[in-house]
């Protein structure tokens, strides 16, 4: 623990003996304590719903209601009109200058409309988009949450924070109905910078009254994309 | 700015002298009841919706047991993996050296400002003022936090921080701080007029603080939950990041996240989910810092973790619900308990991080009812715990002296040595109708009623009158009554 | 009347000390409804105190050999009785742990054998013995209040509810803020007398606004705190334990109009019908 006589032990080190001694003995510990840890997790009580119950078409009508609920503006359209539904709602929220990560498919995008990707402009640079449009990783009905990970038509963390504009396309495939669903599918990259987003930003810190649109995008479009 | 006195255990005032202060603030009262009223149907609505709640919070629990159960394991193993993907971990044995390590970090960083997502841990630290005397200045950018910063006030709640203060007031605050006269009073042009306020800030400094909700031993992730995107700037947008955290904030694995992140949102606010978590591990290339530390924090953590019997403090993930919940917060607010943990939950942990020597009263500022417990999404069964230090208090004060010179402690020596003798018993109600007798006077009714009572128990009658002792208690009525024959005193009312 | 499931029963009575002393007409309605049920009650001589205000000040020294003492005064009992939901709170709570702190391994085993057995009065009627109309006969307006430890350790549920929609001519009135505790807390009624009185104030209020004439509960200790203040305020309104009202019966309610609540009980029943 400590090292020579004259050097005193590492704050690391007292803070690990402490919970070493705190913990006590390890009774009843088979093999390493990696080991031990490792078989009391697997041990741990799960018996809250891991799985889906619902229907597709009930999970996506669950997902867009509880979107809603946050103040996000939700459509359902079919792949080949996404970029049509895409050009409406820009228009609807009045032509925003548009940022659009790397890795998005350029098929999805109107015509109409100019959309700059984003070449790793700076903070301020970012500040001069009013809108930025990307897909999602998943989605999770339950609780009305997208999330986002830096994958090519995903993006940065930044890119998605300083537009006020936010409009994300999400697969009906990639919705799943329970976040224990969500946390399974994202644990193959769990290591990437990741954003869950319900709603638009909000505060509810005066008075307890919930207000949209604070420092994160104000607006929130969501589009859910089904077959055919 | 925030230079103000903090809430600091060491010099607060009991509980019961703290709530008289708050007890007279009208307004106070009223703004925390509204606000708690308002949190807790939200929290029972969103609550309600899920079937499986219960089984989540058993889930919680045991995983919050088991992870405390492995702490080092779990920790080092953080370390490591956060280590790896590029962060830095520091270990900081008390207030004091986390306090010197973050003022160095953000001091080398050459700038001096830093921009900070609401943490209570920071707060328990009293890291502003440290980096004020270094001469960083460091901008609160959670509404709740920057009301209070710039109003120089202190928490009140874990999660609401600025829960007592009420639209008009936030106004008063803002119009001056922010030199906004014509400023408005609906909660949206307040929140407009901190956009516009931290707006320059989130693109301007160069270094970030935070707390962390959740430390992901498995991949040395950090888990941050927020509402505004305050969070999501001051972790995103900064090129250095200084995450401080206790070390119980560790979980074992990515997929734990399913059961802490259901039941955080729904405790803590009401809502299914709270509107954004970021998660990020070490530093990724072309997205947020370059540069991030994580420290470690104990502060007692350890020591709290050697009471098998107050473990469970440490299940704790700072929601918030138990101070909604609280009867006697509803009436105080947070303030009375003279430390950033208010509440039931600041009941318990505040003395134990003070090892007993500060905070004696907290744990008797709780009538026990046991609504904390109900609503703890990972059942801390506060109740016990505040039982359980109540006998620490009292061990520590009535150690090494006669209890003569403690009057509680003589009294409950008294009341034990009645207990423990039937005979004793039926002597000391006898004595105390007699002692009663006095005191006692007749109301409109021809009832006896006691309207003064001495001493410690004065704190009865400044409220409360008291009936009279009966002339018979239940076992001589009983004895009678086996005597005459079941007959002659039958169980009317007398 | 019927015994109820199982049969004829000898029910000991665990007072408690504070029912025993001041509140001996809880106790005598106790008796009278298990016996009009046709139960035989008996009264352990040598019972004190479950210990529960040693305890929950932190005194768990002096609540210790009060344990054996409970043991060994109802450990022959087929059910007990105790007519005080957190004196029963405080023995299924925290007996099992006192016994195995003593490092008594018999007083553990009997004390775990004992508790199964031991009823807070309502439940007594609704679980152990499926009951919920008593004969009891109660022509008042009538509130509830479910003290914490009654709600929350107990679990009692709607059960004193079901007991009294099953009284005679009673009219029941909801409690606002049914889970909110009035204040009382044993020793912190006291160390935090402020705080108390403010909690107090607001279940008065809501009392009030039922206007009863007669707020009830399980737990004198709540009661008695909250008719403290009712008297102070001269509001008129009382407070009775459970146990008096399904005693009642219709020859009570004549004998009591014969006396000087008459005016009274003639106001009450009139401003109970406007408030219904």
């Amino acid at each position: 623990m400590a090292g020579k006589a004259d050097e005193a032990p590492s704050a690391r080190a007292v803070i690990l003996a402490r919970i070493r001694g705190a913990m006590g003995p390890a009774i009843g510990r088979a093999g390493s304590p990696q080991q031990s840890a490792a078989a009391g997790w697997h041990a741990l009580p799960r018996d809250y719903r891991r799985t889906a119950a619902l229907g597709p078409d009930e999970r996506l009508l669950l997902l867009e209601d509880r979107l809603r609920d946050y103040g996000a503006h939700v459509e359902r359209v079919t792949a080949a009109t996404v970029p049509k539904a895409i050009g409406r709602r820009l228009l609807e929220r009045g032509e925003p200058t548009m940022l659009v990560p790397a890795g998005l498919p350029e098929g999805l995008l109107p015509r109409t409309t100019t959309f700059t990707e984003d070449a790793g402009f700076s903070a301020t640079e970012l500040d001069r988009f009013s809108g930025v449009l990307t897909l999602a990783a998943a989605a999770i009905a339950t609780t009305g949450t997208l999330v986002l990970q830096n994958l090519p038509g995903q993006g940065r963390r930044a890119a998605t924070l300083i537009p006020d504009y936010h409009l994300c396309i999400v697969a009906a495939d990639d919705v799943m109905e329970t976040v224990p669903e969500a946390m399974d599918r994202l644990r193959a990259t769990a290591a990437l910078p990741t954003t869950f987003i319900s709603g638009p930003s909000a505060t509810a810190d005066i008075e307890m009254t919930r207000i949209q649109g604070v420092h994160g995008p104000r607006v929130l479009d969501v589009l859910v994309v089904v077959a055919g | 700015m925030s230079l103000g006195s903090a809430l600091d255990p060491k010099t607060a005032p009991t509980f019961p002298m703290a709530a008289r202060t708050s007890l007279g603030d009208m307004l106070l009262r009223k703004n925390v009841r509204h606000a708690t009223e308002v949190i807790q149907a939200k929290r029972g609505r969103v609550v309600a919706e899920m079937p499986d709640w219960e089984a989540l919070r058993e889930a919680g629990r045991a995983l919050r047991a088991h992870t405390l159960a492995h702490l080092d394991v779990y920790l080092e193993q953080f370390e490591r993996n956060c280590t790896a993907a590029g962060g830095v971990v520091h270990w900081a044995r008390d207030a004091e050296e986390a306090r010197r390590i973050v003022v160095d970090l953000v001091k080398a960083t050459g700038t001096r400002e830093a921009i900070k997502i609401k943490s209570m841990t920071t707060e328990e630290i009293q890291l502003n003022p440290a980096l004020e005397a270094a001469g960083v200045h460091a901008y609160e950018t959670d509404l709740a936090e920057l009301i209070l910063q710039l109003g120089e006030e202190q928490p009140s709640h874990i999660v609401v921080p600025a829960l007592h203060k009420n639209r008009q007031q936030v106004r008063e605050i803002f119009r001056r701080e922010m030199q906004l006269p014509e400023l408005g009073e609906t909660p949206q042009d307040l929140a407009d007029a901190a956009r516009r306020f931290l707006r320059d800030k989130f693109l301007r400094v160069r270094t970030g603080v935070s707390g962390a909700n959740f430390l992901i031993a498995e991949t040395g992730g950090v888990v941050v939950v927020e509402s505004e995107g305050n969070g999501r700037m001051c972790l995103t947008l900064p090129e250095t990041l200084i995450t401080v955290a206790g070390i119980d904030k560790v979980v074992p694995r990515y997929r734990d996240l399913e059961v802490l992140l259901q039941l955080l949102p729904r405790s803590a606010t009401g809502e299914r989910m709270n509107p954004y978590n970021s998660i990020w591990t070490g530093v990724h290339a072309g997205d947020g810092p370059q540069s991030f530390h994580v420290v470690l924090l104990d502060n007692a953590r350890t020591e709290v973790l050697a009471d098998e019997a107050a473990r469970e403090t440490l299940h704790c993930i700072r929601c918030g619900a138990c101070q909604n919940a609280c009867p006697v917060y509803r009436q105080t607010g947070g303030h009375a308990y003279g430390s950033v943990y208010a509440g039931p939950i600041g009941a318990i942990l505040t003395p134990q991080l003070e090892r007993m020597d500060h905070a004696q009263s907290l744990p008797y500022a709780s009538s026990l009812c046991g609504a904390c417990y109900e609503v703890c999404p990972v059942k801390i069964n506060i109740p016990e715990v505040l039982i359980h230090l109540r006998n620490k208090v009292v061990r520590r004060e009535t150690a090494g002296m006669g209890v003569l010179t403690h009057p509680e402690a003589w009294a409950m020596e008294l009341a034990g040595a009645i207990f423990r003798s039937e005979r004793r018993f039926r002597a000391a109600q006898r004595l105390g109708r007699m002692a009663g007798r006095p005191l006692e006077s007749k109301d409109g009714n021809g009832e006896r009623w006691v309207g003064w009572l001495p001493g410690m128990l004065g704190g009865w009658t400044r409220v409360r009158d008291l009936k009279a002792m009966p002339k018979e208690s239940f076992r001589e009525w009983f004895a009678r009554r086996d005597t005459n024959g079941k007959a002659a005193g039958d169980g009317r009312q007398g | 009347m019927e015994l109820g499931e199982g049969g004829h029963l000898r029910v000991a009575l665990f007072i408690t000390c504070y029912n025993d002393t001041l509140f001996p007409e809880t106790g005598k309605a106790v008796v009278r409804v298990l016996e009009r049920l046709g139960h035989t009650v008996e009264f352990p001589a040598g019972q004190t105190c479950c210990g529960q205000m040693h305890y929950n000040t932190g005194y768990q020294a002096l609540a210790a050999p009060l344990l054996p003492r409970f043991v060994e005064q109802f450990r022959e009992s087929e059910a007990v009785v105790v007519p005080s939901s957190s004196c029963v709170a405080m023995m299924r709570d925290h007996y099992p742990g006192m016994a195995r702190a003593s490092g008594d391994a018999k007083l553990l085993a009997e004390a775990e054998a004992l508790l199964p057995r031991v009823w807070e009065f309502s439940e007594f009627l609704t679980r152990r013995l499926g009951l919920a109309d008593v004969g009891a006969y109660y022509p008042h307006r009538v509130t509830y209040h479910a003290s914490c430890h009654g709600l929350r350790m107990l679990g009692l549920g709607d059960g004193p509810m079901r007991l009294l929609r099953a009284v005679r001519g009673i009219e029941l009135v909801e409690l606002a803020g049914l889970e909110q505790c009035c204040g009382f807390g044993g020793t912190f009624a006291v160390k935090n007398a402020e705080v108390s009185s403010a909690m107090l104030a607001e279940k008065v209020t809501a009392v009030l606004n039922t206007k009863a004439e007669v707020c009830t509960a399980c737990d004198n200790s709540c009661l008695m705190h909250v008719e403290g203040a009712l008297h102070r305020q001269r509001t008129g309104v009382r407070t009775l334990h459970l146990a008096e009202i399904l005693a009642s019966e219709e020859a009570d309610a004549l004998d009591r109009r014969q006396g000087s609540n008459v005016l009274v009980d003639v106001l009450g029943n009139v401003l109970g019908k406007e408030g219904a």
